[in-house]
């Protein structure tokens, strides 16, 4: 598959870098056309992935994230989140909807929202070692270039 | 992230605007409560045409305002709530609990 454009982006698990984050990946999805829907929902989606780097991989600690945007065939716009955090044990039951071990500041949407606004969300995880989610979303319609 | 309020007959409406994400809910959620503990409104409105992003914490936010008015026997609303904030809503189904209309 023919990469069309790349852009990587590292940062510390601070929540000031959620909308830099999102921002980044938004703009660097722009030259797709995408719909103000599109767009929306591809930032909602980031904005989820790397919250939980910050809340849930590194609690009480700062630790790294590095996000991975790039373009695929077909108008795809490919973004991936990893942190080198504690990891899921069971990743089946985390992305089950209300599923949270955050309590009240939780809703336990987060793998919900990223699933539905997508076309595809992969999620790999190790206990102790990390967790990497993939996001994938056709954008402008599908139209192409 | 900014909240205003303002009080009147029994009846606090409080407006967001900027951007509610994990980063800015901690802080909007202790200003609300604050708010909330000082009026003990009978009636919440939140009014959110000026919020111009919202993520799953907002969604938690806006549960626990809900709670809280419920346990001060009071209603609460959620009015002009623009598309990208209204498709999370809406993913989270909690329309079934809490009174939601969209931006005209
Ligand atoms: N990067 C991660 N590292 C470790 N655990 C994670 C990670 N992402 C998710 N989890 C686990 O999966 C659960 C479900 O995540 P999800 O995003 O669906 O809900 P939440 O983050 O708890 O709540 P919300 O997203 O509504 O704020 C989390 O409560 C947490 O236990
Ligand atoms: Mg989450």
């Amino acid at each position: 598959m023919k990469i069309h454009n790349y852009l990587k982006l590292e940062f510390p698990s601070r929540s000031v870098n959620e909308a830099l984050a999102r921002s980044a990946a938004a703009l660097f999805v722009l030259p797709l056309d995408p719909t103000l829907e599109e767009m929306g929902d591809l930032k909602t989606a980031v904005s989820e992935a790397v919250t939980n780097c910050i809340v849930h991989a590194y609690t009480g600690e700062v630790g790294r994230i590095l996000m991975k945007c790039r373009i695929l065939d077909g108008n795809v716009a490919e973004i991936s989140v990893k942190d080198w955090g504690c990891g899921i044990e069971d990743v089946a039951k985390a992305r089950e909807p209300l599923y949270t071990t955050g309590g009240e500041e939780r809703a336990g949407m987060g793998f919900s929202i990223m699933e539905s606004f997508t076309d595809e969300m992969r999620v790999r995880s190790r206990p102790g070692r990390g967790t990497v989610v993939v996001l994938r979303k056709r954008m402008g319609g599908g139209s192409g270039k | 992230m900014k909240i205003s309020g303002s009080y009147k007959g029994g009846r606090l409406t409080l407006s967001f605007s900027g951007e509610l994400d994990h980063h800015a809910a901690r802080d909007a959620m202790k200003r609300l409560s604050q708010k909330l503990d000082a009026y003990s409104p009978r009636s919440c409105v939140l009014d959110l045409k000026g919020l111009e992003f919202m993520d799953s914490s907002g969604v938690a936010l806006l549960l626990r305002t809900y709670k809280r008015m419920n346990e001060l026997d009071g209603t609460m609303c959620v009015r002009n709530v623009r598309p990208q904030p209204m498709r999370v809503l809406d993913a989270s189904g909690i329309e079934r609990l809490i009174d939601i209309t969209g931006a005209v």
